[in-house]
């Protein structure tokens, strides 16, 4: 039979991806003065079942490398190496290589073949160095095989103990193996069985002389008794050729009621057993086949969903299909006085539908702490690396979010826990001088909130200083000197393209492509980000996210004819506005006042030119308040309709890409519906009406 | 064809010879732990038990000594996955009653070799 064993590749890749974090975090976590045993079993458990996976896959270098870390964390757990600060770090250096290597092995690129060989030179290191017994576990057995004389095959005695079918061992069954091997004569010799009233029907004393022609080896033979070699006596003697085999020493033997086997040479000797020696070679031809192998597989795109969720899924589905079944019958012959039955199985159908769908959007859900768990590692790395004190707090790690959006927020995750640790958290020395306590705190916190998922990272450090980050603005340019702008206003520069305010650009945040970026990401997802700051207290940042990407809270508007969406998460508020909060400014266009902000006026009806809209100026319609990428406008409407879900469909995939539109859904009354961009909409309507009439027809 | 309970606490070994078994025509249940084995064993028989012995809660070695422990499991063949330098383990794991062992890495023939050898 042959098995593809490539099918279970990206199970392997997963769960060692899953086993390397498990690692990782447990080392991290460790404290060399104070190990508790469990702590280290559960990383050993995690590296040995990368090597079993890895070796059983094919993957041998993988396995090769695993050993040796499995080795060192198998002689800390039984106390026999101590478990020092030096080792930790060695291990955790490992456990990079080794997620390079996997990664590598799964299609992802290439590996830097010098780093494995030198990360394995240091793990070596420490486990030789300091303790010449360690490898004693990998030594390779020096037992040879005797090149004896010429034998025509072997004379077994096998004696089982009393004990040895209770460990599920049948001596049939290795008889049977025997004799598959050549020509096999059988003696059982019955002189040990007790008398009747003594026989237990669980015990074997039965015994056999067994001869066996054949040209094999005897580690052929030892193998078929290798799982019983503690549970009988085993003499293996070869057979002389032609001669007849007379064996007073073992006759001896088997007269003797000690259990205890004879203390002769022939008796259990231990040569290589086959599987360690087919293991060698095969890893030798796996060295010659590497190259074949990396190219191997492409990363699946699966997903492991708990069977849980899957359950739920069913059972929704079968109450769906009742329903539909008890719906249908109340159709063929349907009376008025059912109306009632009618509605409520309707509403039942509603019910199960409802649910259908948010068990569907579970199955994408996975819990933030795939995001979060990176974080540990990289902050204990950097605050080790700037000379740092800090702690990192994580909160509500098993807030599920879309696999996407989880894929997609964790570059920017990284860039703004960086950017706290390096610009935010001052050094120890700082920190005592404005008393505050030595070690800083990070906290990365995410919750449920309205409907949406809301990512906090807050730090205790010297917070944002809106008058540094305003010369500098002013410096480069961005704003002009003698702007008036808020305190919230100011901090949202720092999102301008080329912003940078470190004055030395480090090794670990500064280089000016950044936090621009990192709004354009979460702007991508669908989502916000804010900046919340107190001068020498600490600063946050808040990352608002949807639950999901397919479906979208929105805003039902009218516009003459048409229907627009409006995602709900960019709408600030609605309102009706006066005469007088109008003004035309040169330059600007139309703007209104809201509270004490200035606020330009977008006309939908203009920028898609709709003929027939019912308010035509600001004043007769309704002003959405919208906020796109920081700015904020208000978009002027005929009415609006009402809130509801919407699934989103791509534009792209069945039309083409259309500026100011992110994509359609279908309504209630089965008419199409477009979802607006709110950034696209406003450069749109910046663009001016020729400009636009170009973009359309380009 | 025999019922067989396959334990392992990674998915893919255990994927792995679940399919190796169930290709053969062998009825395969999958667990992911000896607590899970064990509760499994206990509510319905099977004829063969291959079990990891490096897992959370209850490991390999545990799994068989309460096995063996039971009744109906006195003479079932429980095969526990070894590595290469678990010969330690070989001798735990037969103090505590194993059938035998089948060394890691093993390919699907290794395998029902050994399972064929042990259902008779």
């Amino acid at each position: 039979m042959t098995i593809d064993m490539t099918q279970f590749h990206q199970v392997f890749f997963e769960e060692s991806f899953e086993g390397l974090g498990v690692m990782e975090s447990g080392l991290l976590d460790m404290d060399p003065g104070a190990v508790e045993a469990e702590e280290i079993n559960a990383i050993f458990r995690a590296a040995h079942s990368i090597k079993g996976g890895s070796s059983t896959f094919g993957f041998q270098d993988i396995a090769d490398f695993t050993h040796i870390m499995e080795t060192l964390l198998d002689e800390m757990r039984d106390g026999r190496r101590p478990v020092t600060g030096e080792a930790l770090e060695v291990l955790l250096r490992s456990v990079d290589v080794l997620r390079e290597m996997l990664t590598a092995v799964s299609g992802g690129g290439a590996l830097d073949g010098a780093l494995v060989l030198s990360q394995q030179r240091e793990l070596e290191e420490i486990l030789n160095g300091k303790n010449p017994a360690a490898t004693a576990d990998d030594g390779i057995d020096v037992c040879t095989e005797p090149a004896g004389p010429a034998v025509d095959g072997w004379h077994v005695v096998f004696r089982p103990l009393p004990n040895m079918m209770r460990t599920g061992n049948d001596p049939l069954r290795i008889i049977r193996e025997l004799a598959e091997l050549g020509e096999l004569e059988v003696k059982g010799d019955i002189s040990l069985l007790p008398g009747f009233e003594n026989f237990d029907p669980e015990e074997c004393h039965l015994s056999w002389d067994l001869r066996l022609r054949t040209a094999v080896e005897r580690a052929e033979i030892e193998e078929i008794f290798s799982w019983v070699e503690d549970e009988c006596e085993l003499a293996i003697m070869p057979l002389p050729v032609d001669g007849p085999a007379t064996f007073p020493d073992v006759d001896q033997g088997m007269e003797s009621s000690d259990v205890t086997p004879p203390q002769s040479a022939s008796f259990k000797a231990t040569p290589p057993s086959p599987e360690r020696r087919a293991g060698s070679d095969r890893r030798q031809s796996d060295r010659r086949v590497k190259e074949r192998r990396t190219a191997g597989t492409a990363p699946a795109n699966s997903i492991r969903v708990d069977t849980k969720k899957i359950d739920s899924l069913i059972n929704i589905v079968g109450e769906l299909v009742i329903t539909q079944s008890m719906l249908s019958m109340l159709g063929e012959n349907f009376r008025i006085e059912m109306l009632e039955r009618l509605r409520a199985g309707l509403g039942q159908m509603e019910r199960h539908t409802r649910e259908l769908q948010e068990s569907v959007m579970q199955i994408r859900m996975l819990p933030i702490s795939f995001t979060f768990s990176r974080f540990p590692r990289m902050v204990h790395d950097l605050s080790v690396q700037m000379g740092k004190k800090i702690e990192l707090k994580l909160t509500g790690e098993n807030t599920e979010l879309d696999k996407t959006v989880i894929e997609k927020i964790g570059d920017p995750l990284v860039h703004l826990v960086r950017n706290s640790l390096d610009h935010g958290i001052e050094t120890p020395a700082e920190r005592i001088a404005v008393g505050k306590p030595e070690i800083g705190t990070v906290e990365l916190n995410a919750c449920h909130k309205g409907g949406g998922i809301v990512i906090e990272i807050r730090d205790d450090g010297r917070g944002l200083d809106p008058d540094r980050i305003l010369a500098k603005a002013i410096e480069k340019g961005i704003v002009k000197a003698e702007d008036r702008l808020s305190e919230q206003q100011i901090y949202e520069l720092i999102f301008q393209a080329g912003f940078s305010m470190a004055e030395r650009v480090s090794d670990i945040s500064g280089r000016g492509v950044g936090m621009d970026v990192v709004r354009r990401n979460i702007n991508e997802l669908g989502g916000s980000i804010e900046i919340e700051s107190q001068l020498g207290r600490g600063s946050a940042i808040i990352i608002r996210l949807p639950l999901t990407l397919a479906i979208l809270d929105g805003q039902t508007i009218a516009v003459g004819s048409e229907v627009y969406i409006i995602p709900l998460i960019s709408i600030i508020e609605s309102i009706q506005v006066q005469p007088e909060m109008v003004n035309l400014v040169a330059g600007r266009g139309e703007i209104f006042k809201l509270r004490e902000e200035y606020l330009p006026i977008i006309r939908l009806h203009e920028v898609f030119c709709i003929e027939g809209a019912r308010a035509t100026g600001p004043t007769e319609g309704l002003l959405v308040v919208v906020e796109g990428e920081g700015r904020r406008c208000g978009i002027l409407v005929d009415e609006l309709i009402g809130q509801q879900q919407v699934v989103i469909k791509s534009l792209e995939a069945n039309y083409e890409r259309v500026d100011g539109i992110s994509g359609a859904t279908i309504l209630g009354d089965g008419s199409v519906a477009l979802i607006l961009d709110i950034p696209g909409i406003m450069r749109l309507a910046n663009a001016g009406p020729e400009l636009r009439l170009l973009q359309r027809t380009a | 064809m025999a019922s067989i309970l396959a334990v392992d606490d990674s998915a893919s070994m255990r994927q792995m010879v679940a399919f190796t078994l169930k290709s053969a025509g062998h009825q395969v249940i999958e667990a992911s732990d000896g607590v899970e084995a064990l509760r499994f064993a206990k509510s319905k028989g099977v004829n063969l038990v291959i079990t990891d012995v490096n897992m959370p809660n209850m490991d390999g070695i545990s799994l068989i000594r309460e096995l063996r422990s039971l009744p109906a499991y006195r003479f079932t063949p429980l095969l526990m996955l070894t590595t290469e330098s678990g010969s330690e383990k070989k001798q735990q794991g037969k103090a505590a009653g194993a059938t035998g062992w089948l060394v890691k890495p093993f390919n699907p023939e290794q395998l029902l070799n050994t399972v064929k050898k042990v259902l008779g």
